[in-house]
């Protein structure tokens, strides 16, 4: 009982994880809090919907779909909505990006209209299986495995690669990193790429998962994998993925006791604890002033 | 090589460089001196591209860069050695110095150079491995050194490689500076450390609150009993 109720919170935690991860990239680059990237993952559920109902493509071809529409989306709002404030206060960055996430729900509202929709039954099939006394449905391994694979390969991108150095280097010190003859840009926007294509994949999963698609999705799971990511310490990637996993666990704890009502309240719960006692939570650097 | 012509650049109404110009030759050690706040930081931040520029231009080879962004700059061979050090403090050693190629392809030349950075810098092969930020001081202007010389300039900018280092790591930097422009490297220094500065600059330019207040080869202004008064402490 105990082991399958942790898996749950995996299986919820690492989609938490996916999304959470875009948050702390971009905010470890350009010091902002991407408040659209709830709906990027939305627009990425939605489009892996369209991709398994008219294309009748199997689940991940319909995670990869996603991904490269919303790796293309989250490089445009960049373009659009954040490079030419890039030299303005703060402030309007995030009232740009509060305005962007409303455009984006209600556009899609506008399209398929406010209610609830759901993944075509055929898209995964409910094989369960039992390892000792443990059940695990095919569902929850793909979640895992696939978030787990994905996450892999963002270390490795962002350890080995050119890129990923790049990135790296960027979030440490900006303006030497440019004097090293890096494309900040570039690099933004290859960072906008990452963290998109990690929230479309968490969209798919979520998607299938809680069997519900709607234009609204992206709020609360967007400020539940913001929690996470400032749990982990806003900026740290492996603290996005610890944040995540945690918070997925606490949730379905709640749930265990029969306090399932109360799973915003912890997330909300933990994100208020960690801003009142540790701001730079669990893996955060601390906060240092550039000189 | 590089004619920099009625510079202007202001932070927020104020004016920390004012119509300046000057330039540096192929082959020269130029000193900028002149006491802190007198604009050479922002002098070399607005070569760099670093720094948005009110007025004027700055030409290198013949081509104007003042619209290009920093990494075109360093492209064209102008690196820049920030105050500060600023190397990258959670990459290794190993790290910063690739970042120093990251616009270079051939990767046998780039580890080539690296072993050349290593053979001037012993304490950077002993500690290759190491985060840059745990590294002391002068370790840590080494890499910046190092890190800057990994791309390979023609133009090398300095900002006060002396700062915040015991005298006995002074005297081996600015004998590296030395090394490095008779390996074929120009440089353009900015120091507070006047006297060092003059000891192994060709010419040198003495700013006061934005202005170019004199200019002249660097042994004449070393005897200039206005320089000596005020920068020298004679």
């Amino acid at each position: 009982m105990f082991f399958e109720q942790l898996l749950n919170g995996i299986t919820v935690g690492s989609t938490y994880a996916l999304i959470a991860l875009g948050y702390t990239m971009v905010y470890g680059i350009i010091t902002l809090i991407n408040f659209a990237h709830g709906e990027i993952f939305m627009v990425g559920a939605f489009v892996g919907l369209a991709l398994t109902r008219f294309l009748n493509v199997n689940v991940f071809l319909a995670i990869l779909g996603a991904m490269a529409t919303c790796m293309l989306l989250g490089i445009v709002v960049e373009r659009i909505a954040y490079r030419p404030l890039r030299r303005s206060s703060r402030l309007s960055a995030l009232i740009s990006a509060i305005g962007v996430s409303i455009f984006i729900s209600t556009l899609v509202q506008l399209i398929r209209g406010p209610q609830t929709t759901n993944y075509p039954a055929s898209v995964i099939n409910n094989t369960v299986y039992t390892i000792g006394s443990i059940h695990i449905s095919k569902l929850q391994l793909i979640m895992i495995l696939v978030s787990a694979g994905l996450m892999i390969a963002l270390q490795l991108i962002v350890k080995y690669t050119k890129m990923g150095k790049a990135m790296r280097a960027t979030s440490q010190d900006y303006d030497a990193a440019s004097l090293m003859g890096i494309n900040i840009n570039q690099v933004i926007s290859f960072t906008f790429a990452l963290g998109s294509a990690l929230a479309a994949a968490g969209g798919v999963l979520v998607g299938i998962y809680f069997n519900a698609v709607g234009p609204f999705m992206g709020t609360s799971a967007g400020l539940k994998a913001f929690a996470a990511a400032v749990l982990g310490g806003i900026g740290s990637i492996p603290g996005a993925m610890l944040g995540g996993l945690f918070l997925g666990v606490a949730e379905i704890t709640a749930i265990a006791l029969g306090k399932s009502s109360y799973t915003d309240a912890i997330a909300f719960g933990i994100l208020f604890l960690v801003l009142l006692i540790k701001p730079t939570g669990i893996l955060g650097r601390p906060l240092q002033k550039k000189v | 090589m590089l004619t920099v012509e009625n510079l202007s650049v202001s932070y927020g109404g104020i004016k920390a460089v004012d119509n300046i110009s000057f330039q540096v030759n192929e082959g020269e050690v130029v000193a900028l001196i002149g006491a802190n706040g007198a604009g050479k930081t922002t002098i070399l931040r607005a070569i760099s591209g670093l720094v948005d520029k009110e007025k004027g231009t700055v030409v290198f080879k013949e081509q104007p860069i003042h619209n290009l962004p920093p990494h075109q700059i360093v492209a064209l061979g102008i690196s820049h050695v920030p105050e500060g050090r600023r190397v990258f403090p959670l990459m290794s050693v190993r790290e910063n110095l690739e970042l120093g190629a990251f616009g270079r392809k051939n990767r046998k030349e780039i580890l080539a150079d690296m072993e050349l950075v290593f053979a001037k810098f012993p304490r950077l092969k002993e500690r290759e491995m190491q985060p840059a930020g745990t590294l002391s001081g002068g370790e840590q202007q080494m890499l910046a050194i190092g890190r800057a010389l990994m791309s390979r300039p023609k133009l090398l900018l300095m900002d006060e490689p002396s700062m915040g280092l015991a005298p006995m790591l002074v005297q081996q930097i600015f004998e590296t500076v030395t090394e490095i422009n008779k390996s074929g490297t120009t440089i353009l220094l900015v120091e507070q450390n006047a006297r060092m500065a003059l000891g192994i600059a060709n010419r040198a330019y003495v700013l006061e609150t934005g202005e170019i207040v004199l200019t002249g080869e660097a042994q004449e202004l070393a005897e200039n009993p206005q320089v000596k008064k005020a920068y020298l402490g004679e």
